[in-house]
């Protein structure tokens, strides 16, 4: 594997050597979160509901983690969501081509009770707070595919904020509804 | 519900470990860089090649290297006719347990051949080093048969 | 001593690609089966659980925490794991109940091995400086010692081929195996090579799937009216990585560890033995010692199916319901883990009272 030159503390002896490991997989999509996807690429986010607690998760992964049943109903959310939590990135980190600062929070959208983590921008950093409303903004429709980056980023609603008792626990309809 | 799209999606995991190699591993390897080949000698006075740092049945540290032979006998074989992308070779060969000349335990290498018709066990064999030897296993590109 | 008994054992089918299933999606359904036969509803009605997994078969970091959404883990659960097969999550499970910390536990085991090269995967648990960095697969190794054993007239290639066609057609009463037929040794040998000694037949196949497990006290089963079968023995011994200072031709820890498990202390009806090749189910039916008074692999064994980091776990399922079918009164099974037979468990089951 390595052609490189090992490490030596002098010419001629041998402490350590450069061992890289690299596999290769095909991976798969689980039936859960291969139909949400699917309705990711066509603008949708949808969940999926407890028979039990009722509790709606996105993305789904097919179980409840709190009851350990299978989540089967599917149900089409809002792209409209509330931060949950968020924390301001001021460093670099390897391998993210994002330039901070930047937010990365936790939202909830309207009609699910778990959060996912996205980007919030077009917003003053230092003005966001917890149960703030925010928006998906999407990608042109031609750029769709299979992924969650369909939605660029998350951007302040100039709507009144969730209570944080309420946060997590909004219809699709909203605060409103 | 609808039934799922298989949404398959290839991709590499890569582990980029660098290790340490201690005193005995290093002295293997740092006379591999040299194309030279020392084992060590096990608490029963079996030499062990590759070195290891400890003898498995007696648990004893392990320091007195002995040089062995460039050459050695196969003890056992396996005949890759398919090898797969990550095998040092990608033409049909043979992964063989070698007891070099001067040692008491067979190490395993790859050892190239024509045919499997041409390797047996209790054939003999010899390195052939790599062009530029680094300080790693593959320093010995491989066997052939002598 | 408290006794320890199962109580419950599923498995799923074992196929070659379970295609779009993710961990839990492969777990759930077995472990609700699974809980359905203990009359329980989740983990929340055991004491203890501990699953057996290794991430690097389907090259997912820390997959083995997404399966735990398949507990219903809230409140929280006393929880672990091994990134080893679940035979070992099994002796775990009974350390924590010998040690008083719970009456009863779940254990479970899954591999989805079809997303990688396992052969390929499995060369890097080898020696990281001598092995690995060579890529030597698990079945070049696996030949390497077939080839010992035939060199040495200790098999011919017949009677691997005989292995391969008991396990084939003991198979075909193996509603979860995933390959099986009336295929006799004539037909094995007929085979070309594959990996010169071994043929395609004598090697187990890829798989996807996984198995559980209830253990509990003896106390807990009868309180739960179970048919149980009790634990009497189980113990587990490991030899050294080097390849060239073993016996390949023999399973020393194998057998010490059944000597350990007391397997001798009766008659043995049924032994199922982790053999991922044909040979190796002729060095451990030796090592151990096993004669015509024993069935061996009546499910066909790992040939049959070998779902990685689940089989060993189903092993002693398979020998727990020949048990509470009244095949046998007392067995043993074996789980492996490393090349060449180099990590052995031994466990010993016997019949419990109303099983």
């Amino acid at each position: 594997m390595s052609q490189e030159k090992n490490m030596s503390d002098d010419q001629d002896v041998i402490t350590g050597i450069k061992a890289p490991v690299y596999l290769k997989y095909n991976f798969t999509a689980g039936a859960a979160p291969a139909r949400f996807l699917a309705q990711i690429k066509k603008g949708v986010l949808t969940g999926q509901r407890c028979p039990k607690c009722s509790a709606v998760y996105v993305p789904p992964r097919g179980s409840c983690a709190s009851c350990g049943v299978a989540t089967e109903e599917e149900v089409v959310l809002s792209d409209k969501a509330t931060v949950q939590s968020f924390t301001i990135v001021s460093i670099p980190i390897p391998g993210n081509p994002i330039q901070p600062p930047y937010i990365i929070a936790n939202v909830v959208p309207d009609g699910a009770n778990i959060s996912f983590i996205h980007l919030l921008s077009e917003c003053v950093n230092e003005e966001i707070h917890i149960g703030q409303r925010v928006q998906a903004v999407w990608k042109p429709e031609a750029e769709w595919d299979y992924a969650m980056d369909n939605i660029r980023y998350f951007k302040p609603l100039d709507e009144a904020d969730v209570p944080v008792d309420r946060i997590g626990k909004l219809p699709v309809t909203g605060l409103e509804g | 519900m609808s039934q799922p799209e298989i949404l398959n999606q290839a991709f590499e995991l890569g582990y980029t470990y660098t290790r340490s190699t201690g005193p005995v591993v290093g002295r293997f390897l740092t006379e591999l860089k040299k194309r030279n080949i020392v084992g060590i000698k096990a608490s029963d006075g079996r030499v062990v090649v590759p070195p290891m740092e400890y003898d498995p049945d007696t648990a004893a540290e392990l320091s007195e290297f002995v040089q062995v032979g460039q050459q050695g006998e196969i003890v056992s074989f396996a005949w890759v006719k398919e090898p797969r992308a990550a095998h040092p070779m990608q033409v049909p060969f043979a992964w063989a347990m070698i007891k070099l000349d001067g040692a008491d335990v067979p190490m395993i290498h790859c050892v190239a051949a024509a045919a499997e018709s041409d390797i047996a066990t209790g054939a003999r064999v010899r390195a052939v080093w790599a062009d530029e030897t680094i300080g790693f296993i593959t320093d010995i590109r491989c066997f052939e048969l002598v | 001593m408290k006794q320890i008994a199962i109580v419950a054992y599923q498995q799923t089918d074992s196929v070659s690609d379970a295609g779009a299933v993710n961990e839990v999606e492969l777990i759930m359904p077995v472990l609700a089966r699974t809980f359905k036969q203990a009359g329980l509803k989740s983990a929340q009605d055991v004491g203890f659980t501990c699953s057996g997994s290794c991430d690097y078969l389907q090259g997912a970091a820390f997959a083995f925490v997404a399966g735990v959404d398949a507990l219903g883990a809230v409140p929280p659960i006393k929880e672990s794991h091994v990134e080893m097969d679940a035979a070992w999550a099994l002796y775990e499970s009974m350390l924590k109940i010998r040690m008083g910390h719970a009456d009863s536990a779940l254990i479970y085991g899954f591999g989805k091995s079809s997303p990688g090269e396992l052969p390929i995967v499995l060369s890097q648990q080898l020696d990281p400086y001598y092995l690995a960095p060579l890529w030597v697969d698990s079945i070049s190794l696996a030949a390497m010692q077939a080839r010992i054993m035939l060199d040495r007239g200790l098999i011919t290639e017949r009677d691997m081929a005989e292995v391969v066609s008991r396990s084939r057609r003991n198979a075909m009463n193996n509603p979860h195996a995933q390959l099986s037929g009336d295929i006799s040794p004539e037909d094995v040998l007929a085979e070309e090579t594959y990996l010169s000694p071994l043929r395609k037949a004598d090697c187990c196949p890829v798989s996807d799937g996984a198995s559980a497990m209830i253990i509990a006290t003896v106390e807990q089963a009868k309180a739960w009216g179970l048919p149980y079968v009790i634990i009497s023995g189980i113990d587990h011994c490991i030899e050294t990585h080097n390849l060239g200072m073993r016996d390949l031709t023999d399973s020393v820890s194998t057998r010490i560890a059944a000597n350990r498990a007391g397997m001798n202390a009766g008659k043995v009806d049924v032994a199922e033995l982790y053999a991922p090749f044909s040979h190796q189910e002729i060095i451990l039916t030796r090592a151990l010692g096993l004669d015509e008074g024993t069935s061996v692999n009546p499910s066909g064994g790992v040939l049959a199916g070998n779902l990685m980091m689940a089989s060993g776990l189903s092993r002693i399922g398979e020998v727990f319901n020949r048990i509470v079918k009244g095949e046998a009164r007392r067995g043993i099974a074996h789980a492996t883990s490393g090349p060449c037979l180099q990590h052995n468990l031994v466990t010993v089951l016997e019949q419990g009272e109303n099983a």
